[in-house]
This record gives C-alpha cells, structure tokens and sequence, in this order.
C-alpha cells in the first residue's frame, strides 16, 4: 500500500510506522509527506466522528444549489461566496439538475434554515436552493458508523 | 461386550487432535484477548460475492450441481489458472469443486494412498495433512524443513526421505505456519527430480494468492510435472470466504475420474448457490483481492519489524499471513511461551508444536488482524519479553 492510501485509512499513523509498512525510509516517508502536504494532495487531517455518538446535537443539511454562472470566472466566484461560511463543511460543483452542493453543520433545525434563506440564497448569482437534511449517517468515509456484531463463534480449530 | 470406543479403528483414536484446540479451550470465559490464532483473514467476504450468493438463493438455486461442480464455476477457473499460471486443466473432466481446499487433500491423498505406501510431509505445516494421511492407513513421513535455510524444501533432503514404498509428497507454498514461499528457481530443482521417480506431487497453493513482491510459481506449471501433479487450492483466503467452504482440486483426467467417486459418494456436490457466487467472485473481484493482499503486506512488514524491535527472531514471511518467530532464546518451549503469553499477557498465539515437532521453539501468530490489535499485542509480546529477562 502507498503512503496516502494507509493514511486515508489511519491518519494517526507515525512516520515511522508508515516507513515499516511501505518498506521505505523514515526520512523519505518524512519527505513525500511533507512534499504531499504543500501540494495540498494531503488537504488536512480530521478525525470522522459520530456526533449522535458524542451526543452533540448536530444537524447536518445537504444542499443542491442552483446559479447562474458569472461571466468570465464561471462558477469559482460563487462557490467560494458558498464554502468561506465556516458553516459549509463540504462544497462540490456538480453536474446534473443542480451546480453546487453544500453540506451544512448547525446546532439545530432552525439554524441551518435561517443560514440558508439569509446567507446562501442571498448570494447574488443563486437562483434557487434546496435543502435535505440528513436523518441519519451510515457511513462515512468508508467507516460504518453501525456497531460490529460481536464474534459469537465458539472455538475454530485448524 | 466392547465398549463404543472400542470400535474406533486405531489409525482414528491414535491420530492426536489438533494441537490448537487447547488454546481455545483455554482462551474461553477470558475477557481482553487479542487473537492471532485462527488462520483466516479478519475482512468479511466482499460484499459483491455476498450479494451473489443472496441472488442465487432469490433465483431459487438450492439443487445438487453436477458432481464436478457447476461447469460454468469450472470454466472460470480454468481460465483464471491458464491466464495467471498458464496451466492447462481441461474445465470437462480435470477439475472437481470441492467443499473447501481441506476436502480437495483429503480426496486427494485418498485416492492415491494407502495401507503400506508413505506419503513424504515437509513440516512445519498444515495440521491436516498428517491425520489426513494417518486416517488412509498410510505412513506420514515427516521432512524436517529448516529456518537456516527459510523453511524451503531441497532435492538433499527430499532424497533423504524417499523409499521404495513413497507414493506422493505434500507441497505447500505459500506455506502454512511459516509463510516461506519458494520461487520457481527453486522449485525447478525439486521438480526436475521428482520427475524421473514414480512419485506425484499433492500441491496446496490455497495462499497463491498471497505472495508478496513477487510471483507466486505453481508446481504444475512445471512442463515435467504436469501429470503428476494434484493442484489444490480454494477461495477461502484470496476472497476471504473460509465459511463457505469452498475449494477445488485439478489434476490428470485419469486421476479426477477416479477422486471424483470418494467426492460423489461422500460429498456429492458442494454447495451450489456457494458455487454461484463464487463465479462472480472470480469474475469481479480481482481489486478486492488485490486490496487484501496490499493490506496483509502491510501489516507483515509492521508485525514483523515489531517483532525484530522486540528482540525476537524471525524469519521473513513472503506469503501467507503468519510470521512464524523462534523463541528459543527465551529458552521456554513453544507450548510454555504460548501458555504464559496468554495467560499473563492475554495474547493468543499458537505453540509451533501444532504444526508438527520441527515446529519445536517457534509461534505462529497470524497478521490476519487489525493494524490495532497487532499494535497491541506486540506491546503485550514486549511486556512478556521483559519478564523473561
């Protein structure tokens, strides 16, 4: 396995571990990761947490934003308008019925709906929103957020 | 009057059994263990495969398949083992699906040996082979392999074990509790002399699969061996599906036509929505099975990096998912270390003394586990460690 794809897996990993399991040298791993991280291929390092676990009342909408596109700079002036909101956690521009949509975090139902209808449907060049908010996560980032069974098996022997 | 155990033939009641059941017994009722005992992959079955076999049952696939098993499953493999291996096996009458690799030796050894033939073992190995043998009235003649020479078989020691009376010899690369693979430089020296004496080759490749940093090389790919050959191998650890139970074996026609009768009267066929699935398993799932095997590889390196920190010896593992360490330094025998491992430490490993005497001063612990729990018990293994001193 390469460097990013264990550290996808396990962002905590230290530099010497990663060395061991990829078979290169600490200083190289140091190196390529440091080389990832001011190209941005490395964007960041977070934790994926379940937050009705931490029992922080979250709620986390989807949104499909419709613009229109200003001339010259296309859709990028606008979806930064979008993202720079701290609380837009994620932002895609999207092909389909829609061009942009945001994930958005707030403490409550109605924290998100006034974001949307005061901050983002405001922004001159959208032309339309549509929110969906989220009921429950089953899996993120390739995490299952379900409790494994427990192995019941009694005793294998081979 | 005889009592019932009476009636058990001698070949049964003397053949041990296996010497990994104690550490289970032992491991039951006890809370906070880490397990790199059992040797199956830790990934749940692909859920492509799973979702195969579902399709099978929704479309009602529940009959007997044909004995040899379901010719399109055949078919598959057929062209899986000419394109990966380039072997030719015929999917009409040079295959049978078998219920899990394990049932693939047993007819294997079944329908080549018996009372008064020997059947040539190279230990450490597999603990079915030998009960296996033992169960036919054959002799299991042991080959003592070595760690000086990384558990690899050579022509000295083979000439050494082989009489009048040898009738098959069990090969097993990627090798089960060693994780020794021979390349096909090596193998070719073994292959070339083995084809001028009257002896066939019963090859378990189930770990094939599970080679690392290099290719894996089938015995049967040698031209002079062909025909002497008994290819098996199965899904349980390429595809992660060791429940299922499903392997194959592949060899001459005039040999299958004979194995197949042990299969047809004591099988009959395996499962057959098991066999569905597992032609999509073949056919789809080539990336999960490379996934898996970059995971094993990397959780290799770092068990066996840890281990070497640790100040345990250990040769290095190319293929299967066990480091296989010598403790003879801690100057405990295997089945102590393991005891008072698990005991104390709560780490589950098996003594090598399960996989037969030359297994004398080493563990089996499989990296078929998470990253956390080898992390885990290597801290535990250290700690151990540090008592012995």
């Amino acid at each position: 396995m390469d460097i990013l794809e264990l550290l996808k897996q396990d962002a905590r990993l230290t530099a010497q571990e990663l060395a061991v399991m990829t078979g290169k040298t600490v200083e190289e791993v140091e190196r390529v990761i440091k080389q990832y991280e001011q190209d941005k291929v490395i964007a960041g390092y977070s934790a994926v947490i379940n937050w009705e676990k931490a029992k922080d009342d979250i709620v986390i909408a989807f949104i499909e934003i419709r613009v229109a596109p200003e001339r010259d700079r296309g859709f990028e002036e606008i979806a930064k308008r979008i993202y720079s909101y701290k609380q837009v956690k994620t932002c895609y521009l999207m092909s389909g019925s829609f061009d942009i949509a945001a994930i958005v975090e707030g403490k409550d139902l109605k924290e998100v709906a006034l974001f949307v209808t005061q901050k983002l449907s405001t922004i001159s060049g959208v032309t339309s929103t549509s929110t969906h908010f989220v009921l429950k996560k089953y899996k993120e980032n390739e995490l299952v957020f379900e409790e494994e069974e427990k192995d019941q098996r009694e005793a294998i022997v081979l | 009057m005889k009592k019932p155990k009476d009636f058990i033939r001698s070949e049964v009641e003397k053949t041990p059994p296996s010497g990994i059941r104690k550490y289970f017994d032992m491991l039951h009722g006890m809370d906070d263990v880490i397990s790199l005992g059992v040797g199956e992959p830790d990934f749940t079955t692909p859920w492509q495969i799973r979702e195969s076999a579902i399709h099978a049952l929704e479309k009602g696939r529940t009959h007997y398949t044909s004995n040899n098993g379901i010719l399109q499953l055949r078919e598959a493999l057929s062209l899986m083992l000419h394109q990966k291996y380039n072997l030719n096996y015929d999917p009409k009458d040079q295959i049978i699906i078998t219920v899990g690799a394990s049932e693939a030796i047993d007819i294997a050894i079944r329908s080549i040996a018996g009372c008064g033939d020997e059947v040539i073992i190279p230990q450490p190995c597999f603990v079915a082979y030998k009960g296996c043998v033992n169960f036919t009235g054959a002799k299991a003649v042991p080959l003592q392999l070595s760690e000086d020479n990384c558990f690899k078989l050579t022509v000295d020691q083979l000439e050494k074990c082989i009489t009048d009376k040898t009738k098959a010899i069990i090969l097993a690369y990627p090798n089960n509790p060693t994780g020794a693979v021979m390349t096909k430089e090596e193998l070719a020296p073994i292959a070339d002399y083995l084809s001028k004496k009257d002896i066939m080759v019963i090859s378990d490749e189930i770990y094939a699969e599970l080679t690392y940093g290099m290719k894996h090389t089938s015995f049967a790919e040698f031209e002079n061996m062909h025909d002497k050959v008994i290819y098996v191998n199965g899904f349980s650890k390429a595809y992660s599906m060791t429940g299922w139970r499903l392997g194959y074996v592949c060899a001459h026609r005039d040999i299958i036509s004979q194995m197949i009768k042990i299969h047809q009267y004591a099988i009959m066929c395996a499962p057959s929505f098991v066999q569905y699935a597992a032609i999509d398993a073949l056919k789809q799932c080539d990336g999960d099975v490379i996934n898996m095997r970059n995971e094993y590889d990397a959780r290799r390196r770092y068990i066996y990096n840890g281990l070497k920190n640790i100040g345990i010896d250990c040769f290095e593992p190319k293929g299967a998912f066990y480091v296989f360490p010598n403790i003879r330094k801690t100057g405990l025998t295997s089945e102590q270390f393991c005891d008072r491992l698990l005991m104390e430490h709560k780490v589950l490993v098996v003594p090598g003394t399960a996989f037969s005497d030359a297994g004398e001063g080493f563990f089996r612990a499989t990296y078929a586990s998470s990253l956390e729990n080898i992390k885990e018990a290597l801290k535990r293994i250290e700690r151990f460690m540090k008592t012995l001193k």
